[in-house]
């Protein structure tokens, strides 16, 4: 699929074919420049925190003030089934919650690699947990990271904090919210009675930060 | 002694209810549902519930029923009443809220509502005339037609290979959890109309006091539909319909309760 | 930060149960079924008869659900439902019931790819349903279509305005995706439920009891035997349906100016995927812009001719074969071409596939040979 950039620059050079040139006086990247939207996608296997880690982000987002989405990919309810959802958080009012292109893909299993890749837009960002994915990214037009949050949650004996881990090492290399708001948002998305795993969740993100690692 | 002088209300013995108003009734001779309204017109009134009544009619014969009875009548569509009957209960727990349908409407289309009202106790009386005939359509089959009874779509008689056996709502409607009073009547004799009023008026309290459903099945004539008279109906009915569909109480939990 | 207004992240279902609550209704009444089943699941667990009072009931079916809505309405209280494809057409029977009788009533449809059973991915299909209707006799009923989480939220607030002041139930048109994303959303404050004497005062005619000993009494039917009757009885919901017409049509533009040369008129999701299509285009230099119904009954017909004065080429973005596009045909009087563009059967068009049905419009209009109502796939 191509992505957005590349299609709208095809739509530039059918307009320039059929209309005069005076039109174009501004491009695509004026309009990234101008204002910050950060469209992820997160996609792992169901029971892996996909859709959560998508919730506490956007919680996240609206804790900075800004507009948000969350629109998950969903199917008949089944566990293990794979999960999908894109995040949208911006400064300006998010107009279509579903995109062709991301500028982060967050992928937790081979086949949400393999479908998201090719979809991160020239410059953007793929972050794969280690032990989940056998066969890397392989572009080189964009970021690759690389974070063992399975491994860690397995030696830390906690697997439920491994999404927060993901979340973590995600807001590390694309700083979209501090680790404050993200806590704040915690308070909000979760109910009152899991309030107390909120320390060890945020623990968990910091934890990420210092194990993502760039590969490329 | 003049004809003004004699009618005086200090020699009155019986009158028609007040709730019961002059509109004339579109219901054959001999037909059950005439002595119905007006048992439940004067149980009303009785009760004194004039102002606290919603009471909802059928599609079928008593699909005209708010003409004659003065108060608030909604008529559902065929099949629904018991489900419409349950949300107004539930909104206005303090109103009596009964419903008032046929076998065509109660046992046949609506059976789905019909069984989970009952099922999940709606505080509500539910009236439920079996005639065991279609007779405002004009006398076809009903769930509730006996076996051999010559109707419309069954004019050789009802067979089971053809059409099934009756179905005995009121039988079903004793083993869920959620009814507390289920009874079978008929209005043919005056001891039995009384009987009748009874059990209606118990099962309009039972909606008062939130005990649970009331299922009142009158068991009735049709002389149009069965292609009788009046009389050759009532006795059809004992003789065909009360060995089929016997009378009494089929379930009270309300008076063990006591 | 702490200063901001409070906002909350709520999916579109959610939403809607939230709102119906603080909005003061009185009940709800439904079925599971996918992709809706959030707002009965929603209104369960907030447990609104402990706070507000309002009723909750998980009906056996939608029929009971919609004839449970029509007792409720013939009472005078603010109800709603909410369903999806399937079971907003076990609901036609109900609805034409409730029109007939004038009744209010609030029927929220979030809409998947059909027909049948079809699929519980997100779909727009049902236009034709909430709009034209699937219930007998000449009728109609207000259609809503919010395109965001917060609309839904606001839309309840709305539908219980319109449907008592009009006298006739009010669908909220949504689909799959806004039922199932999450945005942030401001919920309105508690309003209390009406109390008996409002509703006796506010709605005469509702067969409550209240005060008959000083009137006569209420009943409702929808059966009458003289022709003559039900004749006159048309006519009057008729007059009142002109008069709808008239006061309730709402739209919003977007990036419409004096040169606009193209326009795309969406509703509800497609609406949201729309206006990043434009942004694309505007990009480019493309002078488009977008018209969103926010009622699709009364539908925006005036605006849509004035438009298509001057704007020759309309591209309908809706997510099935193509409902809407009909009503955009009818509103531009034959001065303008419409196009269709849209997925279906639950799948979604993206912004760039939208970019380029609007490329293939546009060059059939240059090539300038392009047969009148041709649909684009």
């Amino acid at each position: 699929m191509k992505s957005e950039k590349f299609a709208t620059a095809a739509v530039y050079q059918w307009v320039a074919h059929t209309r005069s040139s005076k039109f174009f006086t501004f491009s695509f990247l004026t309009l990234q420049l101008r204002t910050m939207t950060e469209e992820i996608i997160i996609s792992g296997f169901g029971g892996q925190g996909v859709l959560s880690m998508g919730k506490i982000l956007a919680y996240a987002g609206i804790m900075e003030g800004k507009e948000v989405s969350w629109m998950p990919a969903y199917g008949p309810e089944q566990r293990g089934g794979t999960a999908n959802v894109t995040v949208i958080v911006s400064d300006d009012m998010v107009s279509s919650p579903i995109v062709s292109s991301y500028d982060t893909a967050i992928v937790l299993n081979q086949p949400s690699l393999e479908k998201f890749e090719p979809q991160v837009k020239p410059g953007g960002a793929i972050i794969y947990d280690g032990h989940s994915i056998i066969q890397p990214p392989k572009r080189d037009d964009i970021n690759v990271y690389r974070i063992d949050a399975m491994e860690e949650a397995a030696r830390t004996g906690n697997s439920k904090v491994f999404n927060m881990l993901v979340l973590g090492g995600y807001l590390k290399v694309r700083p979209i919210a501090t680790v404050e708001d993200v806590v704040k948002g915690l308070h909000k998305a979760l109910p009152e009675r899991h309030h107390k795993l909120i320390p060890m969740n945020e623990e968990a993100i910091r934890r990420g930060m210092e194990l993502i690692k760039k590969m490329n | 002694m003049t004809r003004e002088e004699l009618i005086i209300p200090e020699n009155r013995i019986y009158g028609k209810p007040t709730l019961m108003n002059d509109t004339p009734m579109h219901y054959c001779p001999g037909c059950s549902h005439g002595v119905v309204h007006k048992l439940v017109a004067e149980i009303i009134e009785e009760m004194g519930m004039e102002e606290d009544t919603i009471a909802i009619c059928p599609v079928g014969c008593a699909v005209f029923a708010y003409r004659y009875v003065d108060v608030d009548w909604i008529e559902a569509s065929h099949g629904r009443a018991p489900a419409c009957a349950s949300a107004i209960k539930r909104l206005w727990p303090n109103k009596l809220v009964f419903t008032y349908q046929g076998d065509g409407d109660m046992a046949c289309i609506g059976t789905g509502e019909t069984i989970h009202a009952l099922n999940r106790g709606e505080n509500i009386a539910m009236i439920f005339i079996n005639n065991a005939i279609y007779g405002m359509t004009g006398g076809q089959m009903a769930p509730t037609t006996l076996m051999g009874m010559k109707t419309a779509t069954c004019p050789y008689g009802r067979q089971a290979d053809l059409h099934g056996y009756p179905l005995h709502i009121t039988d079903l409607a004793v083993n869920l959890e959620g009814t507390c009073y289920v009874t079978r009547q008929a209005v043919n004799t005056v001891a039995n109309i009384r009987k009748a009023k009874k059990a209606i008026r118990q099962a309009f309290e039972n909606s008062m006091n939130k005990k649970g459903t009331s299922l009142v099945e009158i068991v009735s004539t049709c002389a149009s539909g069965w292609k009788m008279t009046p009389e050759q109906a009532n006795q059809w009915m004992v003789d065909n319909m009360f060995p089929y569909y016997p009378l009494g109480d089929l379930k009270n939990t309300v008076v063990n309760e006591k | 930060m702490d200063n901001q207004k409070d906002f909350v992240l709520l999916k579109g279902n959610e939403a809607i149960a939230k709102a119906a609550i603080r909005y003061g209704y009185d009940g709800f009444f439904g079925y599971p079924i996918t992709p809706q089943s959030e707002v009965l699941e929603t209104l369960a667990a907030d447990k609104p008869w402990e706070t507000t009072g309002m009723v909750v009931l998980q009906a056996e079916s939608e029929l009971a659900s919609i004839n449970m809505l029509y007792g409720a309405g013939c009472t005078g209280k603010l109800v709603f439902t909410s369903s999806s494809s399937p079971g907003i057409a076990l609901m036609q029977e109900g609805l034409s019931y409730m029109a007939g009788n004038e009744l209010p009533g609030v029927i929220v449809s979030v809409g998947r790819g059909g027909p049948g059973l079809g699929t519980i991915q997100p779909g727009q299909a049902d236009y034709y349903q909430a709009v034209y209707g699937g219930g007998n006799g000449d009728y109609n009923t207000i259609v809503l279509a919010p395109n965001s989480v917060q609309e839904m939220c606001d839309c309840m607030g709305k539908a219980a305005e319109l449907t008592f002041k009009w006298r006739m139930p009010v669908i909220v048109l949504s689909d799959g995706m806004i039922g199932q994303m999450m945005e942030k959303v401001e919920l309105p404050p508690y309003r209390p439920r009406r109390t008996d004497e409002e509703i006796a005062k506010q709605c005469p005619w509702a067969t409550n009891g209240i005060g008959l000993k000083n009137r006569k009494y209420n009943f409702m039917s929808t059966l009458e035997f003289d022709p003559a009757v039900m004749e006159e009885r048309n006519q009057k919901m008729a007059a009142k349906y002109h008069q709808v017409e008239a006061e309730e049509v709402d739209y919003e533009l977007y990036r419409v100016d004096d040169d606009t040369e193209y326009l795309i008129v969406a509703y509800g999701i497609s609406s949201r995927i729309s206006m990043k299509a434009v942004d694309l285009l505007r990009e480019t230099g493309v002078k488009i812009g977008m018209l969103r119904p926010k009622t699709l009954w009364p539908f925006p017909n005036k605006i849509i001719s004035q438009l298509s004065e001057r704007i020759k080429s309309i591209l309908c973005v809706e997510q099935c074969e193509g409902q809407m596009i009909n009503d955009v045909r009818l509103a531009t009087e034959g001065q303008a071409t419409v196009f269709h563009s849209g997925r279906s059967g639950g799948m979604v068009s993206s912004p760039m596939e939208v970019v380029e049905d609007f490329k293939s419009m546009a060059r059939e209009k240059m090539s300038n040979n392009w047969p009148k109502g041709y649909w684009m796939k």
